[in-house]
């Protein structure tokens, strides 16, 4: 479950001065096993939110909980036992260019302590799945950017997060590779995940009725 | 394939390019070959100092004829009213013989001085005063003050020892700025690494710890290059400086093996907890 309570979020301004507020008085509820559609124009706020899902960022008002942890008042030595109960899709995909697509997929299980035995079967199912068989030794610069963007899903998803939340998945993925995405991400969601997708695409939500959550300007203007 | 996965496996945030191996452990062998003559430095000082202090027990002896022994009570009340003087002892007849030994051999007739020791107050102080006082009252006492130059030497060499020591502390406290300066260059340039990992749910400790396990080899490597430079050096100087300490001249074995040997480890240590250090401090930023 997630939970915002008067949430807000400010980020430092460069200057020393108080900027505006990115995020401001979000409250409301994402059950345990819930879909959620995460709208809104660029600049709304909808990757700051995706932040502080995925604990990148602390709110600097409000109560957040996430997974039953009220994350700012946790110690800060229990936040990565916290993150690796998420997967994040980002945006950017933020791949480690110097591993490859198999050891970039391999990164979360590693942090957690998995044998090298043992986490080879999962991470070459995932990336089979994902369609990137064949290509598990290629680097991030030697595939192009729908096949970095898989391996990133792959990789948000190899530790069958409780929580998983994505930005802007089916950026640089054809319309097909678009509804194996979704299929994936809802076949997660009937698993139990709790999934958040930010998204641009009518189409990809018309794909898949679910509650979503509208943001602009940094608040919320609608939710179920 | 499978040897390349495991390389990189083990090297998730490319500390390998990230962190030259040439340069920080270039740094880092300069200065464990100038902490090696710095320790080098200390351990002859202090060698000297030892040897010459035990040479100069006495800064200033005092010699009265054997016909005036009768009058040894009253030099020694005088000598040691003397504000110059801090202490004035009579050496025992026993230790006579054993310092003449060498050079006369056994003469229980013979007949020996009275040889007084005397410490002065001050090191600078001139002798020449003492002596004329001394000898108008005992007729025939003379005061011998070449003890007084070796002990002069002694706290020179007490000096050197203390540079050397200073030196050594510098040279760690620009290994620490080193390890600090190279550890800031990896952490800007995997500065996008670490906040994946870090998002991933990488604790301060797994990160830290890769920064300071790298940066503590390479601290240990070039520290081990640099002792391996300073043997020859040290027993160059070791064989120079043998005739002045009076012993055969054997420079390997002078050479100062244990402090040799813990350069790596210490180097590597100091390389371990200051990017330890660096790091976390920087991983602050994040939340």
């Amino acid at each position: 479950m997630v939970r915002f309570t008067e949430v807000g979020l400010r980020y430092p301004s460069p200057d020393g001065e108080e900027a505006p507020e990115a995020l401001a008085d979000l409250t409301f509820t994402l059950p345990e096993g819930s879909f959620t559609w995460l709208l809104g124009a660029s600049g709304a706020g909808k990757s700051s939110l995706l932040r502080l899902m995925h604990l990148a960022q602390l709110p600097t008002r409000g109560r957040l909980e996430v997974l039953g942890t009220e994350v700012r008042g946790a110690r800060r030595g229990a936040l990565p036992r916290l993150r690796r109960r998420i997967g994040v899709v980002f945006q950017d995909f933020r791949l480690l260019p110097y591993l490859s697509a198999f050891d970039n997929v391999a990164l979360p299980l590693r942090l957690t302590g998995r044998s090298e035995g043992s986490l080879r079967p999962d991470v070459t199912e995932m990336l089979r799945w994902v369609g990137l068989q064949g290509k598990e030794m290629s680097l991030p610069q030697q595939l192009s950017g729908g096949e970095q963007q898989r391996v990133a899903i792959a990789r948000a998803v190899v530790t069958r997060p409780q929580l998983l939340v994505a930005d802007e998945p089916t950026g640089n993925l054809d319309s097909h590779q678009a509804r194996r995405l979704l299929a994936l991400l809802t076949q997660m969601n009937r698993l139990g995940t709790t999934v958040v997708v930010a998204t641009h695409s009518e189409d990809l939500v018309s794909q898949f009725a679910a509650p979503s959550l509208v943001l602009q300007a940094g608040r919320m203007v609608h939710h179920g | 394939m499978a040897e390349r996965r495991t390389r990189f496996s083990r090297d998730p945030l490319g500390l390998k390019r990230a962190l030259s191996d040439k340069l920080l452990p270039g740094l880092v062998a300069a200065m464990a070959l100038l902490a090696a003559l710095a320790l080098a430095g200390s351990r002859g000082a202090a060698a000297l100092k030892d040897r010459w202090q035990h040479g100069a027990a006495a800064a200033v002896t005092v010699q009265l004829p054997p016909e005036q022994a009768s009058r040894m009570e009253d030099a020694l009340a005088l000598l040691r009213r003397m504000p110059q003087v801090a202490s004035a002892e009579p050496v025992d007849a026993e230790r006579m013989r054993e310092l003449l030994r060498p050079w006369l051999g056994e003469v229980p007739a013979l007949p020996l001085p009275l040889v007084l020791e005397l410490r002065l107050a001050d090191l600078s102080i001139d002798p020449a005063p003492i002596a004329r006082e001394l000898a108008a009252a005992v007729p025939g006492a003379e005061v011998e003050a070449h003890g007084i130059w070796v002990a002069r030497l002694a706290a020179l060499a007490r000096s050197v020892q203390g540079v050397a020591l200073s030196v050594l502390a510098l040279v760690v406290g620009v290994a620490v700025a080193v390890v600090a300066v190279a550890t800031r260059a990896g952490l800007a340039s995997r500065r996008q690494a670490i906040e994946i990992l870090h998002d991933l749910g990488a604790t301060q400790g797994d990160i830290a710890g890769r920064f300071a396990r790298r940066i503590g080899l390479l601290a240990a490597g070039g520290a081990l290059a640099g002792a391996a430079i300073a043997v020859p050096t040290l027993a160059g100087l070791a064989g120079l400086a043998a005739p002045l300490s009076g012993g055969v001249i054997q420079p390997w074995a002078a050479l100062p093996w244990l402090d040799l040997a813990l350069l790596p480890p210490v180097a590597g240590l100091i390389g371990w907890a200051t990017a330890q250090l660096s790091v976390r401090r920087w991983l602050k930023r994040l939340p």
